[in-house]
């Protein structure tokens, strides 16, 4: 088909197409789309910011991936940016992503932790003296957050047990409880009553003892960022990751089962146990399966999060349907 | 408003409305999702077919409240943003969470009264959406018409308890969303109320005896279209709003 060929007078004037309505209206059109986005992205962030911690020296790497401590798991290990940009911290925010931004200018100047209860050896640690006590080591954990996705850490810290030995708890001690730091003023969510603060945990002296159980200090080589729960924070791999109290600063020994944030928030949701369990699902959802992050797709929850070999029999015998 | 200058401003509405969706398209595209993309898709999805439910139920008592007649256009187009976010939730929910898996979703649907919940205020918006067009609703008829599309606010209730059921412990936005839904539904009941209190059946017999029958589907068709379609031909084209 030929085309018709145009004459130069058929062309509209531009001065006409372009008139001054729709320049106004384009402007008009374009500011409001882009105050439209503006507000989304006050709304949802995008992208991170840097770590830079402090490096820890001398760093052991206890254990080849294939030793069955479970120390080192083969796992292919979840980025530095969405381990620090991915935080369930509520004393900062409820977003999981807000919670760096929030937690930037955290200060643990100063920071102490009482170690206190029935144990022989009371003592306050300054945080130097609690990172001198045993020599930091590199466990590698799969870290299975209980609303059904999970990464791999590399953490740096010791065995909470050289520090239970540290204190030598006294034949009474059943229990140990944990208490993060309560100061509304450096965790501006706490003045929010979201939970009951401050945030408290607990473990059976057992499970405390066991070596899997990591005092951590850092990730990745550096000192923990502040959204990870700097400067000292709990691991429990084989547990949801609500159990990994973070920034404590008081461990006491107990005789009994001590209250749990969680657990007394919501009893039918979350046990003061809280091992990882895929046959055992939350009342709201499913935990048979997890999304790794960094992976497309769920993959299937490992029973005690693949730490059973590990620790399957500090339950042996117990009902881990009614001890959730 | 000038028959130009609504169509200008229907275009505003529509442009800015499709932003959160270009916008979350271009963050996926350049992978600035954050460590969840999937769950962070879901989520911005769904909350904006919240907001738009919203703002769609907000239009009537705000047009009622103001006088400015030509808001009502833009209800349609909310309407159907909201069921728009509401499919892409449902979709990216069941093609990169549950895999595709249809036994998988249905599984898990039957197990958490959440989903069942959500998706039964998805399901409501179908016919909402499927009779959104002019042609229907003239085939319908103003009254049917509106009467079906009060599953609105069934959609609206539903998808804010969904949202509630599974928040772990910070309720304070699905109760943000509560609340204005609260207001939204409560304008309307007392509207309903007070416009039954006067309207017994004298009144209404009064009506009835006084208008001629023609007239009558014409008042209901002036609430449903779009003001302007029957009034603005009528009066001075350079009419200052």
């Amino acid at each position: 088909m030929l085309a018709k060929k145009l004459s130069a007078s058929e062309v509209t004037d531009p001065a006409l197409y372009f008139n001054r309505r729709n320049f106004i209206r384009a402007g008009i059109l374009a500011a409001s789309a882009v105050a439209t986005g503006a507000v989304y992205r006050r709304l949802n962030p995008a992208g991170g910011g840097e770590v830079n911690t402090p490096l820890i020296q001398g760093v052991t790497v206890p254990a080849p991936a294939t030793d069955p401590s479970g120390f080192r798991a083969a796992d292919r290990q979840t980025s530095l940016q969405d381990i620090t940009h991915y935080n369930n911290f509520y004393e900062f925010s409820t977003d999981k992503a807000s919670v760096a931004p929030l937690a930037a200018n955290f200060n643990t100047t100063g920071w102490r932790v009482s170690v206190e209860g029935l144990v022989k050896m009371p003592r306050v640690f300054e945080l130097d003296d609690l990172l001198k006590l045993s020599p930091p080591e590199e466990r590698i954990y799969r870290m299975r957050c209980v609303e059904g996705w999970s990464m791999v850490i590399p953490w740096v810290g010791y065995s909470l047990s050289k520090l239970l030995d540290a204190v030598e708890p006294l034949e009474e001690a059943k229990y140990v409880a944990f208490e993060t730091l309560l100061d509304p003023k450096r965790m501006p969510e706490q003045s929010a009553g979201v939970l009951q603060w401050p945030y408290v945990e607990g473990l059976r002296l057992d499970e405390a003892r066991h070596p899997l159980t990591l005092l951590a200090t850092g990730l990745y080589g550096r000192a923990l960022p502040p959204q990870d729960g700097a400067p000292i924070r709990l691991v429990v791999p084989w547990k949801y990751g609500f159990k990994g109290i973070k920034s404590i600063v008081k461990i006491s020994l107990v005789a009994s089962q001590p209250r749990t944030t969680w657990n007394s928030e919501a009893p039918r949701e979350y046990g003061f146990y809280a091992n990882v369990n895929p046959h055992v699902d939350h009342p709201r959802w499913s935990q048979a399966t997890e999304q790794r992050i960094g992976e497309f797709g769920r993959r299937p929850t490992l029973m005690f999060n693949g730490y059973e070999e590990q620790v399957g029999h500090l339950y042996a015998g117990m009902d881990l349907r009614t001890n959730f | 408003m000038k028959e130009a200058n609504l169509r200008f401003t229907k275009l505003l509405v529509l442009v800015n409305c499709a932003v959160p969706a270009a916008l979350l398209a271009w963050d996926a595209w350049n992978h600035q999702l954050g460590a969840n993309p999937v769950k962070f898709a879901i989520l911005t999805t769904g909350m904006s077919a919240l907001v738009f439910l919203m703002l769609t139920m907000l239009v009537t008592p705000l047009r009622k409240i103001s006088g400015l007649n030509w808001i009502i256009s833009f209800r349609r187009t909310f309407g159907l943003y909201a069921f728009f976010y509401a499919c892409a939730h449902f979709l990216i929910f069941f093609a990169l969470d549950r895999s595709l898996s249809i036994s998988g979703t249905l599984s898990e649907m039957a197990k958490r009264k959440y989903l069942i919940v959500g998706s039964t205020g998805l399901l409501v918006m179908v016919p909402l959406a499927v009779t959104s067009t002019n042609a229907m609703i003239k085939r319908l008829g103003g009254k049917r018409w509106r009467a079906l599309h009060r599953l609105a606010y069934v959609a609206a209730v539903a998808g804010v308890i969904h949202y509630y059921m599974q928040v772990k412990a910070d309720t304070r936005q699905p109760l943000a969303f509560m609340g204005v839904l609260a207001i939204l539904l409560g304008y309307r009941l007392v509207v309903y109320l007070r416009q039954r209190r006067p309207n017994k059946i004298p009144s209404n017999a009064r009506c009835k005896a006084n208008l001629p029958k023609k007239l009558s589907p014409t008042v209901v068709l002036d609430r449903t279209f779009p003001s302007h379609e029957h009034v603005e031909p009528k009066s001075p084209p350079n009419l200052p709003l």
